[in-house]
């Protein structure tokens, strides 16, 4: 019995071996399950995004996530700056959920707090700090010292000076057709916040943007005290 | 003569032309890597140039060692293997120049946009979206022609390479499209239709599964085809041959999310990838085990073989850093290792060990029987492999006591429950490790600088011989 049927599935082996399209599809079988089964429930699942979680009667679960909202016209200015120099690859931007994190950074973070961020910038490595929470630790003045000369503030760092950043304007109707795209991503921008960005923008320097951009990161939810947010 | 008439009936140059550009962006990748740990042990040297800052450096390194230096090792033996298990030419020889080509335009641009900071912002996915749709392309072309190339075969059945060759094709097609996916902001700006958590999936899914599909089943194909010929035995199992091939197409997929614990991604998903991490032991090692079995009543040839010590030195850092990534997937050792060091350390035991290991046998190999004469010099074979062997050695290590010397200074404690280290300390404590990380690179670059120069001399040494035996053409020769 046990012999019939290891026949059997020798005989399926042998067929794909000589039959290209059978053995494609095969594959194309085997490596989509994976995939479908942890990707696809994550757009549907409601707890997956805490803003989006619901009591039984159907209110909102924490209503404190409501202040999470899109970046302004100058801090995604200042996120577009932060992608291009490449800051993810030594700043994370996800503080996990351990004692010395939470001492060190805060909170821990949640994924409603990155919904607007496309593409996510949760990073994989900390070679320099993590950027999370770090909203409203500094002075803008420390920023702009820090971007400008990181060891004149912190004479162990590492990171490169970003002295350009100071000549480099933004460029307004950029901003604009940027704001336009996030919304086609579902960014929800209103017509008035999308047309009033290239004044929001005007005479301000990448600098300028990139600290906007560093002093609203994790500052946008007030956390309760005792409530869990992820279960 | 009878050798050079099999030889005939395939389309070699092509071929030849892969192997010597993987040499060389070998070299520039490591080159670029050598200087971006630089930058991380002094970081003077970034010159306050916009063009060459670690952010953007970084990027470059990847792309060139990955789909350069990795992209063109795999067509190259692609196309190599696949007519020679299938005894017939390629399908279509301009189809094969148009990706040479191709794939080299867009490598090009790649080392044109990334220093100007054109980037989509997602690891290893970096290149902006008109390039993404060449990728695309050139890579249909790759694929279409490899699988032509099979439905022509003269043999019955399709032979263990090909099995894994045409699992990278249709994964990676997969992974590159749905990851790339974006709303254009003109030329050279996009942003990602996902974001956050979804984003995050998407983009771990297509990360892990670039290493499982193109850095790992990619390199088996190359492995099942050169152990066996370099050793000049059958491969030891061909049942473990199979059961590696289904384990590791249904299962590696699931891994990207252990890339994401105690994230915001929901704590099932995390868990669950962990899970299938460890189980992808059993059919990683199984694979290891096959290869280097292969070798049975034939262990002697390692003493004087210098490129089947390359393919199996390979396999033994395959099956340790498939050991190590499952361990590093479980959640309480990724609570240490995630963000530090240690994942540098165990991608370069990987890529340094696995990848360019097998890849430099691979290409020694090749370069020989498609310029029909011996290796220039057997001996610098022998010096590029200590010296490639020492760099890993020297750079794993490195990374390993930094990663988790950086774990365990995050997470210390004074006996009043105060943190006792600031960040800017755990990054003072890093320099001699990365200054150490820079001489294990510097042995890797002057390995490879060492090959590209052996490789030119074995074709120039041949090229002397065609020239004066002019009966023998050998269509083999570009």
């Amino acid at each position: 019995m046990t012999g019939h049927k290891a026949n059997k599935k020798d005989s399926f082996q042998a067929k794909l071996e000589k039959n290209v399209v059978g053995l494609l599809i095969m594959i194309a079988i085997m490596v989509s399950v994976g995939g479908i089964v942890e990707i696809v429930p994550l757009f549907y699942l409601d707890n997956v995004i805490e803003s989006e979680a619901r009591n039984p009667d159907g209110s909102v679960k924490f209503p404190e996530l409501e202040g999470i909202r899109p970046y302004s016209a100058l801090e995604l200015a200042g996120r577009d700056v932060f992608l291009r120099e490449g800051c993810y690859t030594c700043h994370s931007q996800m503080i996990r959920p351990f004692r010395d994190e939470k001492e060190r950074y805060g909170h821990f973070s949640l994924a409603a707090e990155s919904k607007y961020d496309h593409p996510f910038q949760w990073g994989s490595k900390r070679t320099g700090p993590d950027l999370a929470r770090v909203g409203g630790k500094y002075s803008n003045e420390w920023h702009v010292a820090h971007l400008m000369d990181p060891r004149s503030v912190v004479p162990e760092s590492i990171m490169p000076r970003y002295p350009w950043l100071m000549e480099a304007t933004i460029d307004g109707e950029g901003i604009v057709k940027r704001m336009n795209a996030m919304k086609r991503v579902g960014v929800p921008y209103t017509d008035e916040q999308i047309s009033g960005g290239k004044e929001a923008v005007a005479g301000k320097t990448e600098m300028d943007a990139t600290v906007a951009y560093l002093q609203v990161l994790g500052t946008m939810v007030k956390f309760k005290k005792g409530v869990d947010y992820r279960e | 003569m009878s050798n050079v008439q099999t030889e005939e009936r395939y389309d070699l140059s092509v071929v030849g032309w892969f192997s010597v550009a993987a040499v060389i962006y070998l070299v520039v990748g490591a080159s670029v890597g050598v200087i971006a740990a630089s930058e991380l042990a002094w970081p003077a040297l970034n010159f306050d140039l916009p063009y060459i800052t670690f952010g953007r450096l970084r990027p470059l390194h990847t792309n060139t060692v990955i789909f350069a230096f990795g992209g063109c090792t795999l067509m190259g033996a692609a196309f190599y293997i696949v007519q020679r298990t299938c005894q017939t030419r390629l399908w279509s020889n301009k189809l094969a120049w148009f990706t040479f080509w191709g794939w080299n335009a867009i490598i090009v641009s790649a080392v044109i946009t990334l220093p100007l900071g054109i980037t989509q912002g997602k690891e290893y996915a970096e290149l902006e979206w008109p390039i993404d749709i060449a990728i695309a392309v050139v890579w249909l072309s790759y694929f279409f022609n490899f699988v032509m190339t099979v439905v022509n075969r003269k043999t019955p059945h399709i032979y263990v390479a090909n099995w894994f060759f045409m699992a990278m094709m249709v994964m990676i097609t997969y992974l590159h499209v749905i990851n790339s996916l974006v709303i254009p902001v003109g030329l050279f700006k996009s942003y990602s239709i996902f974001s956050g958590v979804q984003d995050a999936m998407v983009q771990w899914w297509y990360g892990h599964n670039a290493v499982g599909f193109f850095l790992t089943a990619g390199f088996l194909g190359i492995m099942y085809y050169f152990i066996p010929k370099q050793a000049n035995r059958p491969i030891f199992s061909y049942r473990l041959s199979v059961l590696h091939f289904w384990a590791l197409t249904f299962g590696y997929v699931w891994l990207g999310a252990h890339h994401l614990q105690y994230t915001a991604l929901p704590d099932w998903t995390g868990s669950l990838a962990a899970a299938v991490s460890m189980a992808m032991i059993i059919p990683s090692w199984g694979g290891a085990v096959n290869g280097m079995m292969t070798l049975s009543g034939a262990w002697d040839k390692l003493r004087t073989d210098y490129v089947l010590r390359f393919l199996v030195v390979a396999l033994a850092f395959y099956a340790m850093s498939t050991f190590e990534g499952p361990l590093m997937s479980v959640k309480s050792v990724n609570a240490l290792s995630h963000y530090t060091d240690w994942t540098i350390g165990h991608v370069h035991s990987g890529a340094l060990g696995w990848v360019v290991m097998v890849s430099v046998g691979a290409i020694y190999h090749m370069v020989t029987k498609l310029w029909k004469t011996e290796i220039y010099s057997t001996r610098l074979v022998n010096f590029h492999f200590w010296i490639h062997t020492i760099g890993i050695v020297i750079y794993i290590c490195a990374m390993w006591v930094s990663g988790i010397m950086q774990g365990l200074m995050w997470r210390a404690y004074d006996e009043y429950g105060n943190l006792v280290y600031s960040f800017a300390e755990s990054v003072a404590a890093m320099h001699p490790y990365y200054a150490l990380r820079v001489v294990g690179g510097i042995c890797v670059l002057l390995g490879a600088i060492v090959m590209l120069y052996n490789v030119i001399m074995t074709i120039n040494k041949s090229k002397v011989k065609v020239a004066e035996s002019s009966s023998q053409p050998a269509t083999a020769t570009a």
